[in-house]
């Protein structure tokens, strides 16, 4: 009896969150150092803010936090900021898939094959020195300014890091790998499919979660370098030959949403996809 | 003259060979680095005669692929009559100016951020959020600012080079283990002497990391900038192309690019392996 009202005790104490510890740590933290993170934002928000209003400052350069949330209220209520999100996140995330199945699999044959790695490599090294806004004119005359072309430039950009993480990832497998997969006496397959994959899953995760921002950076670039079409860059655009510095604004704001969006739910994957890790 | 032959050195692996022996192994390694070398140009090479054959046979127009002889013609004529000197020349101008801005910013406040902890969690998250937004889309704002002059694209350079460099660096000074520190307090080292030996040696792979991001996020904004609001540079010059079909200067101008980002990168990679080679011989 004793025993097991003991245990429930400790039980209760080991799992996190419950009991009436959680308060008093919740107060001490942020007592501690939970309010300093956001003072560097705040302030700046407030110099921007009195910044805006002192005599002598034109709102057409500097418009103030009121002026950017009315444009995003009337962007999103009544006007169709909405669908232009979506049509950017449309896009982003075509171009991405398609980059990065490519990029992942080329990586792997790389990784895998010694013999495509001589072949392939030197000639992958040297496209990846070619700035990536640099094929812009060659894509956008071989695939047109329009959809296809964008999309091709997206998945060029969620190319270059999957293909780059996941050929490492494999080529990196420890020699000692190699060798207990040689004992336990698997054949290629299993050496593959039960050590080699897993051990690079992590590095191929990193290229996954790179490529997603790249992508992202380069749904951007496109909008903005390509032909004009729904979407925020296009926004951007309009935004910058109107002089509504609000406009580009918030369109920035939306940019850094979802840019924190992507990585916060790949850091939720990658650590979910990765729980069996224990080293 | 026993006692001699005992003692002499065990042979070293070359030197008593005959020179058959000699010539089968050079003949040995001359086929292992030509296999390495033709393996290795196969690609290009086919890609090439690919390319060759293409423009040869007219199966693909001129408009969507010049020929090599014609982007070998423009390489020529723009390199004849300067053009081509002075548009590298500008954009090289451009990125290195806005890289150096940008890079000793970086490693600055970088380096002051990862050796304080407090700093740190004032500043770190305001550096998080600036880094969730594109470069590329503060080139609308910065335009609006400073408008299509230098000042804009040195700006924008400088800007895509300094969050790299700014993170790498803090990260590589906050990583420095403690132990490496504590080492230093015990040898009774002073400000300058923990730096140089201790914190300098141990984030500077971390800083060069930063620096290769930085170099190869200056080169992206450097050519977005000039597409979209330039009237020189190597990015002008592929608009110019671009907007009169004219591809092959398109792809003189990406060839340029690309032997550039070649040069940046082995030089980089030089400087660093030149500077940290305690590290690998420490690691062998």
């Amino acid at each position: 009896m004793n025993f097991t009202v003991a245990l429930g005790a400790a039980r209760a104490k080991s799992r996190p969150g419950a009991g009436p510890g959680l308060l008093s740590r919740l107060v001490s933290k942020l007592g501690a150092s939970g309010w300093r993170p956001w003072l560097a934002p705040l302030a700046a928000l407030l110099v921007w803010e009195i910044g805006a209003h002192l005599p002598g400052v034109d709102a057409r350069f500097l418009p103030s936090l009121e002026a950017v949330a009315v444009r995003g209220w009337r962007g999103f209520v009544h006007d169709d900021l909405f669908h232009h999100v979506l049509a950017s996140l449309g896009r982003d995330l075509a171009g991405f898939v398609l980059g990065a199945c490519a990029g992942v699999s080329a990586g792997l044959v790389l990784g895998f094959s010694p013999l495509a790695q001589r072949a392939l490599g030197p000639t992958l090294m040297t496209y990846r020195q070619i700035s990536l806004f640099a094929w812009i004119p060659l894509v956008s005359m071989w695939f047109g300014g329009n959809e296809a072309g964008k999309i091709a430039f997206i998945a060029m950009a969620a190319f270059q890091p999957t293909l780059v993480n996941s050929w490492r990832g494999v080529a990196e497998v420890p020699k000692s790998y190699r060798e207990l997969s040689n004992v336990l006496l698997f054949g290629r397959l299993g050496f593959v499919w039960l050590i080699a994959l897993p051990c690079a899953l992590p590095q191929i995760f990193t290229g996954l979660h790179s490529a997603l921002i790249c992508a992202w950076a380069g749904t951007v670039g496109a909008e903005l370098l390509f032909n004009i079409a729904p979407g925020i860059g296009g926004q951007m655009n309009e935004g910058q030959q109107l002089f509504q510095m609000d406009r580009l604004l918030l369109c920035i704001l939306l940019l850094g949403g979802v840019g924190l969006l992507f990585n916060l739910l790949a850091r939720a994957a990658e650590r979910r996809l990765l729980r069996w890790r224990t080293l | 003259m026993s006692l001699g032959r005992t003692l002499a050195l065990p042979a070293r692996p070359g030197i008593g060979m005959s020179m058959s022996d000699r010539l089968r192994r050079f003949g040995a390694f001359a086929a292992k680095f030509a296999a390495k070398a033709l393996a290795g140009l196969a690609v290009p090479v086919g890609l090439a005669a690919a390319w060759f054959f293409c423009a040869r046979w007219n199966w693909i127009p001129e408009q969507i692929l010049p020929s090599p002889d014609a982007v070998w013609q423009t390489l020529r004529e723009t390199t004849a009559d300067g053009s081509l000197q002075s548009a590298t020349l500008v954009s090289l101008q451009r990125v290195l100016s806005g890289f150096a801005v940008g890079i000793v910013a970086g490693v600055g406040v970088g380096g002051a951020l990862g050796a304080s902890a407090t700093l740190r969690g004032y500043i770190e998250p305001f550096f998080l959020a600036f880094n969730q937004i594109p470069h590329i889309a503060w080139m609308p704002v910065l335009m609006l600012l400073f408008g299509i002059g230098e000042t804009l694209k040195i700006v924008l350079i400088a800007w895509a080079a300094f969050l790299p460099a700014t993170l790498c660096t803090l990260q590589g000074v906050r990583d420095v283990p403690a132990g490496y520190r504590e080492l230093g307090r015990v040898l009774m080292f002073d400000r300058r002497a923990t730096f140089s030996t201790i914190i300098l040696p141990c984030a500077l792979p971390s800083i060069f990391t930063g620096l290769r991001e930085g170099l190869a996020n200056a080169w992206h904004a450097l050519v977005a900038v000039e597409l979209l609001a330039s009237f020189e540079g190597l990015g002008y010059m592929m608009a110019y192309g671009r907007q009169l079909f004219q591809l092959e200067l398109v792809m003189a101008a990406m060839a340029v690019i690309a032997l550039i980002g070649l040069i940046f990168h082995t030089l980089l990679r030089w400087v660093e392996l030149r500077l940290s080679r305690w590290h690998l011989e420490g690691a062998a």
